[in-house]
């Protein structure tokens, strides 16, 4: 019972966070939003029996990725933006409809599939704790870890290469 | 659940609370005092015996100063950055261990929040979204050295963050474990700053640069940036982000006695599990008498300076340190 | 208890509010911000699936997610800045030099 009010609760502020990037006017809200939405996701995978992941999800998404999504808007002044108009006009009402659409027909796949799963079951003992999934991790999924490593490594160059190229660094995104 | 379960960790959630905030309160006197003395003053010493209610008076005085909104700050942020920046600060404590377990009232009571098995990813989480704060400061203040101050600020900490974070890793790696008190239970034959003393230095540099403290408060240089991101602010909202970096000071300090000086561990402490709580606080008291020291002597380091010793020397020297690490410990065993 | 089929519908409207800030907004910022909720509404539905069937390998994917999304902002946000060298806005309509 307690663990519904907490799901409730939680999806709660997800969805008006969600709602909240969608129609936000300001880019700052817009990402404070977002980090909103991340922390309640991450109290649900609490709730999921997935704490190490919660972490994770903190301290990659919230504490990084988002900071550095916030250092570019104020960055480049980018805060707001006049969206209307634009050179396809319908474009805006077409893209709610078809958003509206996407709602409609995803809900109506899972009250057909998914209803059918049934209550989560309690979790095995030490389910997911951080031994577990380092032992996963480095046994099994050893070649995926080392292709995500040389993927970060990729990433890091081509950014530097492209924001560090001229050579008066202009206080670069990293 | 059991309703008194619920009871003792709301006594201890709101006993840990209130002993953050009278810690920050005479945090403060401590440093006015202590730098007093490393320059040949005397202190405060007019409002109680030794200037013991000087903190008190400075919360009078801050209360009853004026609440000023800037005309095109952004209001809601405006008023929002103090609190995001305070409560990171007072939740970071949590997973600290003060203890092993006491009995009390016929009742065994543990001497810890929590003792949850990715304690470290816990603080390294909270640590790392206490950076909101500053930057929305900065930003919703509407002034552009309160938003350079902010920016700055967010470059600091996540340089800074990779070290701290390596810099976290040995302690983990010896004892095997994610929990802190673990960590604090496996430094009962030594403490881990005999077998890690660069990783221990790192850590110390690293979290005085995270707490944006002396040398490293380019955040809020005043020369500079006319104290950067807190420029606009006044009263109680300033004394909010007073109160974040002491309390934050004193969370560093727990921290860090935790990971490499044993923790609530000391002579007799399996005998008489109370000498627990009051190890900790002699250890975070040498943690905090260090950063004030740190104050009292060093100059602010430049901007460019600041980052070229996170990210080319602090950096690769606890990586190399965590390689070694890992090696001494696959050998050995 | 929670029933898994909950989590699963809670991600599919993050899903569909992500789909539809990408086709709704023109701030390019924004639009990736919501490739990023789109991302994370996919780990939810990850997460929930790895308790049902008791599986710890999805929440290991959900880690890969994360990975490979950090490596996803650090170059797509260096391809905005660098965009904004030229074009001084951040107008996704800017950016329509491409169109064959």
């Amino acid at each position: 019972m307690a663990l519904m009010t907490l799901f409730i609760i939680t999806a709660v502020i997800a969805l008006v966070a969600g709602l909240g990037l969608l129609f936000a006017r300001n880019a700052v809200y817009a990402a404070l939003f977002l980090v909103l939405n991340m922390l309640a996701l991450a109290v649900l995978f609490l709730t999921l029996g997935a704490p190490f992941l919660a972490m994770v999800q903190i301290t990659v998404y919230a504490g990084a990725v988002m900071v550095l999504f916030l250092f570019v808007v104020m960055l480049l002044g980018a805060e707001t933006l006049k969206e209307e108009g634009g050179p396809i006009a319908w474009q805006r009402p077409l893209a709610l409809l078809l958003g509206l659409v996407l709602t409609v027909l995803l809900a109506a796949v899972i009250f057909i599939e998914a209803t059918g799963l049934g209550n989560i079951l309690p979790p095995p003992e030490d389910y997911a704790a951080p031994s577990r999934l380092a032992m996963l991790l480095f046994q099994r999924y050893l070649l995926p870890f080392e292709i995500a490593s040389v993927l970060l490594l990729v990433a890091m160059i081509a950014a530097l290469v492209m924001v560090g190229s001229k050579k008066k660094t202009s206080s670069s995104s990293r | 659940m059991d309703w008194t379960l619920w009871l003792e960790w709301t006594i201890k959630a709101a006993l840990l609370l209130f002993i953050l905030l009278t810690g920050f309160a005479y945090t403060t006197l401590l440093e006015r005092k202590v730098v007093a003395w490393m320059q040949t003053r005397i202190g405060p010493n007019r409002a109680g015996p030794w200037g013991l209610l000087q903190p008190l008076a400075d919360g009078i005085k801050l209360i009853f100063k004026e609440e000023f909104i800037p005309a095109h700050a952004d209001k809601v942020l405006f008023i929002l950055a103090p609190v995001v920046t305070m409560v990171p600060a007072l939740i970071i404590m949590a997973v600290v261990p003060w203890g092993r377990e006491v009995v009390l009232f016929g009742r065994r009571v543990t001497l810890y929040l929590a003792d949850v098995n990715v304690g470290i990813l816990y603080i390294m989480a909270i640590a790392s979204i206490s950076v909101y704060g500053v930057v929305l400061a900065g930003w919703a203040s509407n002034n552009k050295y309160s938003l350079l101050g902010g920016l700055r600020a967010s470059a600091q900490m996540i340089s800074y963050e990779l070290a701290l974070g390596l810099a976290f890793l040995p302690p983990i790696m010896l004892a095997g474990s994610l929990s802190l008190r673990d960590i604090v239970e496996a430094q009962r034959s030594m403490w881990y700053v005999v077998y890690q003393p660069l990783a221990a230095f790192i850590f110390l540099i690293t979290s005085v640069a995270e707490v944006n403290r002396a040398p490293f408060d380019i955040p809020e240089a005043e020369q500079e940036l006319t104290a950067g991101y807190h420029t606009e602010y006044s009263g109680m909202k300033f004394a909010l982000f007073f109160m974040a970096e002491y309390t934050k000071m004193i969370a560093v300090s727990a921290i860090f006695a935790s990971l490499y000086l044993g923790g609530y561990l000391g002579p007799f402490e399996s005998q008489f599990p109370w000498l627990g709580p009051l190890y900790l606080a002699a250890k975070i008291f040498l943690g905090l008498f260090f950063m004030i020291w740190l104050r009292a002597t060093f100059p602010r380091f430049r901007y460019d300076q600041l980052m070229a010793l996170g990210w080319k020397n602090l950096f690769p020297l606890a990586l190399l340190n965590v390689v070694v690490t890992a090696g001494v410990l696959a050998l050995v065993g | 208890m929670v029933p898994t089929s909950f989590y699963v519908f809670l991600a599919a409207l993050l899903f569909a509010i992500g789909v539809t800030g990408v086709l709704f907004r023109r701030n390019t910022l924004i639009i990736y911000m919501s490739i990023e909720l789109m991302l994370n509404a996919a780990n939810l539905a990850f997460v929930a699936f790895a308790r049902q069937f008791q599986d710890v390998a999805g929440q290991l994917f959900v880690f890969f997610v994360i990975t490979v999304a950090a490596a996803e902002v650090a170059v797509g946000l260096a391809i905005i800045v660098t965009i904004f060298h030229t074009k001084h806005s951040v107008d996704i309509d800017a950016m329509r030099e491409l169109r064959g």
